[in-house]
C-alpha cells in the first residue's frame, strides 16, 4: 500500500488544502487552544475512540491534535468551512489516506479497542469493516449487479451464486434502489442518475456488512431530490451501521445526525447533541458558522 | 460617455486585428494539411503506378507434345533418368510449332522467349503424372523476364526492352493470338525470392514477418505492461526510478540500428544464436518496440481516473485487486493501441535487421523461429537495390503489400480503441 500515484497525491489534499478565503467577518481575536474541545466529545459506547491524532502534509499539519469519540449506531456529522480538515479526518478512519505518500497521521485511533494504525493491522481487513462513499459517484463501469457484488466476491463472503444474488437484492433493497432496478441489474451502471449512481455506491459499500459506513459529503453532486432520498436512506442504515458523514449542508446535519462534531482549522472546537450544537452552541466559532457569518 | 464611445471603438479596432490574425493562422493550418496530403497523394501515386503492373504476370500456354525420345526419358518415376534428361527441347519446338515463321536456326531467339524455370515446371508436371509421357498436352508457363518487360512497358523509356527486333515480332504475334497473355500475379504471393524477377514472391517474406512479428509479440506485450504497472502501481517514487523513467524515454528515441548492434553483439555473438532467424529478429525488434509500450502503457494507466481506485480501495480490496479488477481493463485500450502501433513501427523497420543478418537471399519460405528468413521492407531493400529493372515494380508492389498491412493493423488499433473505449 505504499505506492503511489502523484495524481492521487496532489488531487486529495489540494481538495481539502486549498487556503480558502475563510470570510473577513470571522472573528479573528478568538484564540483556539490545542487540543481543547467544548461540549461532550466523548461517548461510553464508542466505536471510534481517537486521541490526540495529528495529521501532517509533509511540512503542515492538518489536524491539530483531535480526541473524539464516534459512538456506535449513531450517525456522525462532521461541519466546518472548507479546508478545516473535516474529510482528512473522516479518511483516517478507514486509512484512505494510505495513498498518499507525504500523509503521516499520529496518535491512537481505535476501532473496537484495537489500533486501526497499528502495523499489524490489515488495511484491507479495516476497509471491509469500515466502508466508505465518495463525494462524487464512482461506480465501477460495470453492470449494476457486478457493483454490488465486487466487495462480497473479493471477500469471499458468498460461495453459490444464490447467496450472492441475495447479497445484492438485499443491499439494492436497503439503498432503496432495488425497485427501480431490478428489471435491469445487468446494465451498466455508468448509465444511471446522479442519485441513482449514489445510492448505488452506498449499496456497493454495504454489501459487504460494514460495521460503520463513511460519507465524505454524499449529496454534494445531487438535487434535492436525491438528495432526500439519500438522507433518508441514512436514517435507515443509522439503526445497524455507525454513521459518519461529512457535509457542507447544516441543514442535512441537522437533519440526518444524532451527534455533530464542528471543525476549525485542523481543530475540533465542539462536539455535542446535534439539536444542542444546533440551537445552543457553546463555542462562539461554532455560533458564528452556524447562523452563517462566515464559512 | 466619450469614454465609453471610443472604449468600443478601440474594441472594434483590436477585434479587426484580432480576426485577420485568426484567419491567417488558419491560413496556415490549411496550407500545412494541403502539403502534408499532397506529399501522399505524390507518394501513393508513384508507388501504385509502379507497382501495379508487379501484380501481373505473363505467361505462354501451348501444346506441348511430351516425347519420350526427344527428352532422352521413357521412365518419369525414376530420378536418375528425370536428372538427365532434356526438358528445353519440347518447349523450343512447341513454341516453334505455334510460330510459322521460326525455323530451328532460330532456337536460340525461340528459346529467349519461354521462362529458364519452365523446364523445371515441365520436369515437376511429368514426376507427379508419369502417364503424361508420349502425350500432348496444353501447359502454361511463365514467360520470360524480357518478354514479362516487354508486354508490359514496351512503350515506357524508363525500361530497356532487351529483346531482338525478331523476338518483338513473335512477342506481338503470340499476344495477339493469346498464346502469350498477361493474368493475376499468383506467383507473387506463392513463393519465395528468386533471381528471376518473374519467379521472385514474397511469401517468404510475410512469413518472416508473421513468425517475427509473432516473437516480438508474445515478448514485448507482457514485459511492457509488466513493466508500466510496477513502475506505476508499486514502485517507490525516488531517485533510482526516476532514473528508469528518464532511460526508458531515452531508449525510445535512440536510432533502431543501435539496437541491431546490440542483437548482432549480444544475442549473436555473445548468446552464440544463429544468423537470419526470426527469433533473433524477434528479441532485437522487442528492444525497439518496448520503450513506446511502457511509456504508452504507463500514459493509459495513469488516464484511470483516481475515483475509480478509490471506490475500489473503500471495499476492501487489495492492491493486486484493484490493479487487476480495475486499472488495468479501464488501461487495456490504451495499452492495446499503443502496442499495435509500437508493433506497426517494428513491422516496417528495416535497419537493426540488416545487421542481425536478416538481410540474406532467401529462395525457401521459412517454416519456423529458427529458419532463415527475411522480412518484407529488407525484401523491398533488396529489391530496390537490384540491378534488374523488372525487380523494380516488384519492389513497389511489396511496399503496397507493406503498406496494406501497416493501414490494417493501424485502423485495428483505432477499431479497438473505440470498442474498448469505456465511459465513466
Amino acid at each position: 500500500m505504499n505506492s503511489m500515484n502523484q495524481s492521487i497525491a496532489n488531487e486529495v489534499p489540494s481538495e481539502d488544502e486549498s487556503p480558502v478565503p475563510v470570510a473577513e467577518s470571522q472573528p479573528t481575536d478568538t484564540v483556539i487552544e490545542e487540543g481543547k474541545t467544548v461540549g461532550k466529545p466523548f461517548s461510553d459506547n464508542a466505536k471510534f475512540s481517537l486521541r490526540d491524532v495529528e495529521v501532517f502534509y509533509g511540512q503542515s499539519r492538518a489536524i491539530k491534535k483531535i480526541s473524539l469519540d464516534i459512538a456506535r449506531n449513531q450517525v456522525m456529522a462532521f461541519i466546518g468551512p472548507s479546508g478545516c480538515g473535516k474529510s482528512t479526518f473522516l479518511r483516517c478512519l478507514n486509512r484512505m489516506n494510505d495513498s498518499i505518500d507525504i500523509c503521516k497521521v499520529k496518535g491512537s485511533l481505535q476501532l473496537d479497542g484495537q489500533d486501526i494504525y497499528d502495523s499489524k493491522r490489515d488495511v484491507v481487513e479495516l476497509r471491509a469493516r469500515v466502508g466508505m462513499v465518495f463525494q462524487k459517484p464512482n461506480p465501477f463501469p460495470k453492470s449494476i449487479y457486478d457493483n454490488v457484488a465486487y466487495g462480497p466476491r473479493i471477500h469471499g463472503l458468498a460461495n453459490r451464486k444464490a447467496d450472492l444474488d441475495e447479497i445484492v437484492e438485499s443491499s439494492l433493497r436497503k439503498a432503496g434502489l432495488w425497485e427501480e432496478v431490478k428489471d435491469r441489474l445487468e446494465a451498466t451502471a455508468t448509465g444511471m442518475s446522479g442519485g441513482q449512481q449514489q445510492r448505488l455506491c452506498i449499496a456497493r459499500a454495504i454489501a459487504v456488512n460494514p460495521e460503520v459506513v463513511l460519507m465524505d459529503e454524499p449529496c454534494s453532486a445531487l438535487d434535492p431530490i436525491a438528495t432526500a432520498k439519500v438522507e433518508e436512506l441514512i436514517a435507515e442504515l443509522s439503526e445497524s451501521y455507525t454513521i459518519v458523514i461529512v457535509t457542507h449542508s447544516m441543514q442535512q446535519a441537522a437533519r440526518v445526525s444524532h451527534r455533530t462534531a464542528y471543525f476549525h482549522l485542523g481543530h475540533l472546537v465542539e462536539v455535542n447533541e446535534t439539536n444542542k450544537v444546533f440551537t445552543s452552541p457553546e463555542h462562539e466559532l461554532t455560533e458564528s458558522y452556524i447562523t452563517g457569518r462566515f464559512g | 460617455m466619450t469614454d465609453q464611445r471610443s472604449q468600443a471603438e478601440i474594441v472594434r479596432q483590436s477585434l479587426k486585428r484580432r480576426y485577420r490574425k485568426e484567419r491567417r493562422f488558419r491560413a496556415y493550418g490549411i496550407l500545412a494539411i494541403g502539403v502534408a496530403l499532397s506529399a501522399l497523394v505524390i507518394l501513393f501515386t508513384d508507388i501504385i503506378g509502379k507497382g501495379y503492373t508487379g501484380f501481373m504476370k505473363t505467361s505462354v500456354t501451348m501444346e506441348v507434345s511430351l516425347d519420350g525420345d526427344m527428352m532422352y526419358l521413357d521412365d518419369p518415376t525414376d530420378s536418375r533418368q528425370l536428372k538427365m534428361a532434356d526438358f528445353v527441347e519440347p518447349l523450343v519446338q512447341a513454341l516453334i510449332k505455334e510460330l510459322p515463321s521460326a525455323t530451328e536456326q532460330d532456337r536460340d531467339d525461340v528459346r529467349g522467349l519461354i521462362n529458364p524455370y519452365a523446364s523445371v515446371t515441365l520436369r515437376d508436371a511429368l514426376k507427379e503424372n508419369p502417364d503424361w509421357l508420349n502425350t500432348t498436352r496444353t501447359m502454361t508457363f511463365l514467360s520470360h523476364t524480357d518478354v514479362d518487360v516487354y508486354v508490359k512497358h514496351a512503350g515506357d523509356a524508363a525500361y530497356s526492352i532487351k529483346l531482338n527486333d525478331q523476338q518483338k515480332a513473335w512477342a506481338d504475334e503470340l499476344l495477339e493470338r493469346g498464346v502469350i497473355e498477361t493474368s493475376f500475379n499468383d506467383t507473387f504471393f506463392s513463393g519465395g525470392d528468386s533471381r528471376d524477377p518473374s519467379k521472385a514472391g514474397i511469401l517468404g517474406a510475410i512469413v518472416g514477418s508473421l513468425l517475427t512479428m509473432f516473437v516480438t509479440l508474445i515478448l514485448s506485450f507482457p514485459i511492457g505492461v509488466a513493466a508500466a504497472i510496477y513502475l506505476e502501481e508499486f514502485a517507490p517514487q525516488n531517485k533510482f526510478t526516476d532514473f528508469i523513467e528518464v532511460n526508458i524515454n531515452n531508449l525510445a528515441a535512440v536510432p533502431s540500428i543501435i539496437f541491431g548492434l546490440l542483437g548482432l553483439a549480444v544475442f549473436i555473438n555473445l548468446f552464440g544464436m544463429p544468423r537470419s532467424v526470426p527469433v533473433v529478429g524477434g528479441l532485437v525488434l522487442t528492444l525497439m518496440t518496448l520503450p513506446t509500450i511502457i511509456i504508452s502503457s504507463r500514459a493509459a494507466i495513469k488516464s484511470v481516473p483516481p475515483s475509480i481506485r478509490e471506490a475500489a480501495e473503500g471495499v476492501g480490496a487489495s492492491k493486486m485487486q484493484v490493479v487487476l479488477h480495475h486499472v488495468l481493463p479501464l488501461a487495456m485500450p490504451g495499452m492495446l493501441t499503443g502496442s499495435i502501433i509500437g508493433m506497426a513501427q517494428a513491422l516496417g523497420e528495416t535497419a537493426p535487421l540488416l545487421l542481425i543478418g536478416m538481410v540474406a537471399f532467401i529462395v525457401d519460405v521459412p517454416g519456423g523461429f529458427f529458419d532463415s528468413a527475411t522480412v518484407l521492407p529488407v525484401q523491398v531493400f533488396l529489391w530496390a537495390g537490384s540491378p534488374e529493372l523488372a525487380f523494380i515494380e516488384r519492389a513497389s508492389a511489396a511496399i503496397m503489400v507493406l503498406l496494406t498491412f501497416l493501414i490494417s493493423m493501424n485502423a485495428l488499433a483505432i477499431w479497438m480503441r473505440k470498442r474498448l473505449e469505456r465511459r465513466w
